[in-house]
């Protein structure tokens, strides 16, 4: 009896696991069959395999890893300092506030602040250093997607950091340990799991990024995401983009099963 | 929990009021299935005060909605679900509609105000007999550049964007066709060319000029061109008008060795609910007098013979925006290469982006 109520709860949860994740990604592996003719095969996967996408893959994954390695340098201290502050929630709000603001709005505002006459530049300037090429470089494009992904590496480092026990590394310090033993052997062992959803958080979405491909890096800088945005919508030929989307997705789910192995 | 509860609550409550008034609201002002008209179009490709006189005179409320390609409005528009009255594809994509049966036949008996329509672009391959659709804009690609940042240089052939002077100057629109049609238009072949060997060509040649591209991006290239951002570009006619409006110190040449020319005809799609209504607009645009004030908003060149002097003379002879056609050589109108053709100048185009400098 008991049981059978519990299983009364699981539906909701059910019909939008099925509904809206493995139906999805069903749909998704059977049209990743059909070449741009509707003929069934293999035909995508051979093409998927050639330099063209394989170099798109790998450009993916190194920006992916840039963002997400970049992100992790900053947050670290930033959310350590934050646990250390008087007003944390203030302060994690300011850290939270720009999530708030839609992506393309702040792609467009960078697109003002880093042009050739723009704010960047003029502050430049004050230096004597004349105006760069900042807009359409990998620099704007990582700049700005660091930007946009660090709160959401701050949060779970800072959650983990705040749920440690102070009486941990007060012992550490008390037995003689020097502040860089303390970290390295106590701190962030213990806050591990904050860092690894962190760049769960961060890698994964910087992966398929599309949209800043073509506002920040004009097209300079090409991901998977680029693939299948064009395939959908410019040459149709939705098979295709599902292949790309499919091993988008093995790619995830490697990720997840690598950091999220326990020690 | 309770606060809980009572934030759904309120959230709920708050969004049937609102659904509410947003029905009052529509019926007050004469929104009901019958009386709608619904319009899919480009960004920015109406003047906004015609919807307005259109609705005055006709009692007919409008719902305007925007597409950024024709691909996207393709695909809208075959996926079903929507109800279009009327929509505005280019050429080669009304070849195509036509192909997978998405088009009513026009009865030309309720369009009386075709006959202002310069017969030229009637009867055009793309739509024989026009039984399809009728002209609403035409224009051209080409360069829009900044004679000052370029030293007084001028620009007229397309292979002048490999000049080594123009290092990082250069930025083209987002579109695969336009494009490779660009860089086959260099070596002298056809924009509509299929041949394998040629389109290699072209990548080739395209991956040259990477040096001298800082970006290849949608609609914000009016707004970086207007602020000079960049040099040049390579644009639609109808942009080009938009940048030179917005900053006089830009010139728009369409280069030497051809390039595409293209019409925007107005079509009623199979997902139309108010063909009467359809007619309507149709026949309101192409008034001359209402083209010529669309002419004006927008930029692009009208093809309605009568609505021409309707216009500020400075406009109707520009030259670079009202060529005469029948001096221009080497102008091409895109033809419907296929899917497999498409996706091949796709990927090319896609090779060309992933070339690093």
């Amino acid at each position: 009896m008991q049981n059978r109520t519990r299983n009364i709860y699981l539906i909701p949860y059910a019909l939008w696991i099925v509904l809206f994740v493995v139906a999805p990604i069903l749909l998704i592996l059977y049209y990743s069959f059909f070449d741009i003719d509707g003929h069934f095969g293999l035909v995508n996967y051979e093409k998927f395999f050639t330099p063209v996408y394989f170099k798109m893959a790998l450009s993916s994954f190194w920006y992916a890893f840039l963002i997400t390695a970049i992100c992790l340098v900053i947050s670290y201290p930033t959310a350590y300092l934050l646990t250390k502050t008087k007003h944390k929630q203030l302060w994690l709000l300011l850290i939270i506030l720009p999530t708030w603001i839609n992506l393309l709005l702040k792609a467009y505002a960078f697109l003002g602040i880093f042009g050739t006459y723009g704010f960047a530049n003029a502050v430049l300037g004050l230096f004597g250093i004349g105006p760069k090429q900042i807009l359409f470089t990998d620099f704007s494009f990582l700049f700005v997607s660091v930007y946009i992904f660090i709160p959401f590496m701050i949060l779970p480092i800072f959650n983990a950091l705040e749920e440690l026990n102070p009486s941990l590394t007060d012992a550490s310090r008390d037995l003689g340990a020097s502040p860089w033993t303390t970290f390295r052997r106590v701190i962030f062992p213990l806050t591990i799991d904050g860092v690894k959803s962190g760049c769960q958080a961060v890698f994964i979405p910087a992966l398929s990024l599309f949209m800043l491909t073509r506002l920040i890096a004009g097209n300079r800088v090409i991901t998977l995401g680029t693939a299948i945005e064009e395939h959908f919508l410019v040459t149709q030929d939705w098979g295709m983009g599902s292949t790309v989307a499919v091993f988008l997705i093995l790619i995830m789910a490697l990720i997840m099963i690598v950091t999220g192995i326990r020690r | 929990m309770k606060q809980l509860v009572r934030l759904f609550i309120g959230v709920f409550a708050a969004a049937f009021v609102l659904l509410f008034l947003a029905a009052r609201l529509n019926t007050s002002e004469g929104y009901s299935g019958k009386n709608t008209l619904t319009i899919y179009n480009w960004g920015d490709y109406i003047d906004p005060a015609l919807i307005k006189k259109f609705e005055k005179e006709t009692g007919i409320k409008v719902i305007y909605q925007t597409f950024d390609s024709n691909e996207a409005m393709l695909t809208k528009i075959a996926q079903g679900g929507t109800t279009f009255d009327v929509a505005v594809p280019s050429d080669y994509m009304i070849s195509k509609m036509k192909q997978e049966h998405l088009l009513i036949p026009l009865d030309h008996d309720k369009l009386p105000n075709l006959k202002y329509i310069n017969p030229r672009f009637l009867d055009l391959s793309f739509d024989k007999g026009n039984k399809y659709s009728v002209p609403y804009f035409w224009g051209t690609v080409g360069i829009v550049y900044n004679p000052k940042m370029l030293g007084g240089k001028k620009i007229t052939s397309w292979n002048d964007l490999w000049d080594k002077d123009l290092r990082n100057q250069i930025l083209l629109v987002d579109g695969a066709r336009e494009v490779m049609g660009m860089a086959l238009n260099s070596l002298h072949y056809s924009l509509n060319d299929t041949n394998e060997k040629h389109l290699l060509q072209a990548k080739r040649k395209l991956d040259a000029l990477t040096p001298n591209v800082k970006a290849i991006i949608g609609d914000e290239i009016k707004m970086l061109l207007a602020d000079e951002e960049a040099a040049v570009g390579v644009v639609w006619s109808g942009d080009a008008a938009e940048i030179i409006s917005e900053n006089p110190k830009l010139d728009y040449v369409v280069p030497k060795e051809g390039s595409n020319l293209w019409f925007d005809n107005m079509v009623i799609p199979k997902t139309a609910k108010n063909i009467e209504g359809a007619y309507k607009f149709m026949n309101f645009m192409l008034d001359p007098k209402n083209a010529a004030q669309n002419a004006e908003y927008v930029g692009y060149s009208t093809p309605n013979e009568a609505a021409m002097k309707y216009l500020p003379k400075d406009i109707r002879n520009d030259q670079r925006f009202y060529p005469d056609l029948d001096k221009v050589q080497n102008l091409e109108v895109y033809e419907n290469l296929g899917k497999r053709m498409l996706a091949r100048y796709n990927e090319l185009f896609l090779e060309f982006k992933m070339h690093h400098k």
